[in-house]
């Protein structure tokens, strides 16, 4: 009976704990939007969080994309040629890489490339006191250091995810156009012919945009809330991943559900 | 103002990105699908509309001429209506009629409009009066074995 009670009380202190702590996270992140207007007075902070964010994500990105593209012709062709209508793995490959791949693949490159790094230095900020030594000089850390690193990863996603989606379509050319010789005018007809502007690719870069806002909040939540110590630090990037991880995936199943199904 | 090399790398990104917007957009998708085309609405009554959904082509002599804007069930008649958005730049006689086929053995349905020769054309809100409903591919089988088992029996 007292290991029930226990158990219970642990499980209700578990979940008072995380509601609490996404009540933390949020006004954190409502007092980082409010104090963006810096991003707009001091465009150079967003630059260089674009720099740190975006660029140097570039490179994981488009090889992704690349292979991600080549894996989807080669298996999308294979799947096709039995019956017969290998012209349509253009719109397989399109389709699954604006719809989904795109979005969902580049989120969690960006959370284990860039949201880990950005949790990391604020972490670090916090265990070697530079947050506290900004605020002894009356300078907001939320509006100096966390808004441009979070504006500079909302940003940065969409663009990341259209060039991933974008490689990901020439990589499916290559593999299917180039190597085993599908025809190329069915390759692109065929996916113009079902690829809609407004219901694929739009769609497709709003789930990019949230995506990127979750990431962002999270990795930013995660470094300024971390335990100041080295510990502490790598506890704080490991859940940034995770997190972000379950909350792209979690999202990315709603959104769909709003987006792609019903009537069309 | 100061000039640095992060800056032109930022540059690189976003150039890199919208470039790959615009490859998505001019080039995995439709352009006309972005420059939405005035149209009209002519609704069309079928007894079976077989598979048909929104947004599926309407089509003449092969061409697309508009897509179906939606479709739903009439309680007076108790058939199919279908609504259809056609392009203001083709125009159709009134007498036209529409009839639902498919592309291909078991590719999409799309409703095929065959012209007709009254002199006065189809205007927004008219409706299409000679239709043909889809095949179902199921009752043509069920039909062609009835035929045969009973022209065994016959024999």
């Amino acid at each position: 009976m007292t290991l029930f009670k226990t158990m219970l009380s642990k499980l209700g202190r578990k979940t008072i704990d995380s509601l609490w702590t996404l009540g933390v996270a949020s006004t954190f992140i409502f007092r980082v939007i409010a104090r963006s207007s810096i991003v707009i007075r001091r465009p150079n902070l967003l630059v260089a969080e674009m720099h740190f964010a975006g660029v140097l994500s570039l490179v994981i990105i488009i090889v992704s994309g690349l292979f991600v593209g080549l894996v989807l012709g080669l298996q999308g062709y294979e799947t096709l040629k039995r019956y017969g209508s290998t012209g349509a793995v253009g719109t397989l490959v399109a389709l699954s890489l604006v719809r989904e791949l795109g979005p969902v693949v580049s989120a969690l490159l960006f959370a284990s490339r860039a949201g880990s790094a950005i949790t990391a230095e604020i972490g670090i900020m916090k265990t070697t006191e530079q947050l506290s030594a900004m605020e002894m000089m009356a300078v907001d850390p939320h509006a100096r250091v966390i808004a441009p690193m979070f504006w500079g990863g909302v940003l940065s996603m969409p663009l990341l995810a259209a060039i991933f989606s974008a490689m990901g379509i020439i990589g499916g050319y290559l593999i299917t156009v180039v190597v085993i010789g599908v025809d190329s005018g069915a390759f692109w007809s065929q996916m113009q012919a079902s690829v809609d502007f407004h219901h694929d690719i739009l769609n497709g870069v709003i789930k990019s945009v949230v995506f990127g806002t979750a990431v962002s909040a999270i990795s930013v939540y995660e470094g300024y809330a971390s335990v100041p110590t080295a510990e502490g630090v790598s506890k704080a990037v490991t859940r940034t991943v995770v997190t972000s991880a379950l909350a792209v995936l979690a999202l990315d199943f709603v959104l769909t559900a709003f987006m792609f199904t019903g009537a069309h | 103002m100061e000039r640095s090399v992060i800056d032109l790398w930022v540059g690189i990104f976003v150039a890199l990105g919208i470039a790959a917007l615009l490859f998505l957009a001019l080039k995995a998708g439709n352009v006309d699908s972005i420059i939405k085309s005035e149209g009209y609405l002519v609704s069309a009554e079928f007894d079976n509309i077989g598979g048909l959904k929104a947004k599926a082509p309407v089509k003449s002599a092969g061409v697309i001429v508009g897509r179906v804007d939606n479709v739903s069930f009439s309680n007076q008649s108790l058939r199919a209506v279908v609504k259809l958005n056609l392009d203001k730049q083709f125009q159709f006689p009134k007498d036209s009629s529409a009839s639902i086929l498919t592309s291909g053995l078991l590719g999409d349905q799309f409703v095929g409009i065959d012209p007709g020769g009254a002199l006065e054309n189809l205007q927004d809100g008219d409706r299409v009066r000679i239709t043909q409903s889809a095949i179902v591919l199921e009752k043509v089988i069920g039909q062609f074995l009835y035929g045969k088992m009973s022209e065994k029996n016959g024999d």
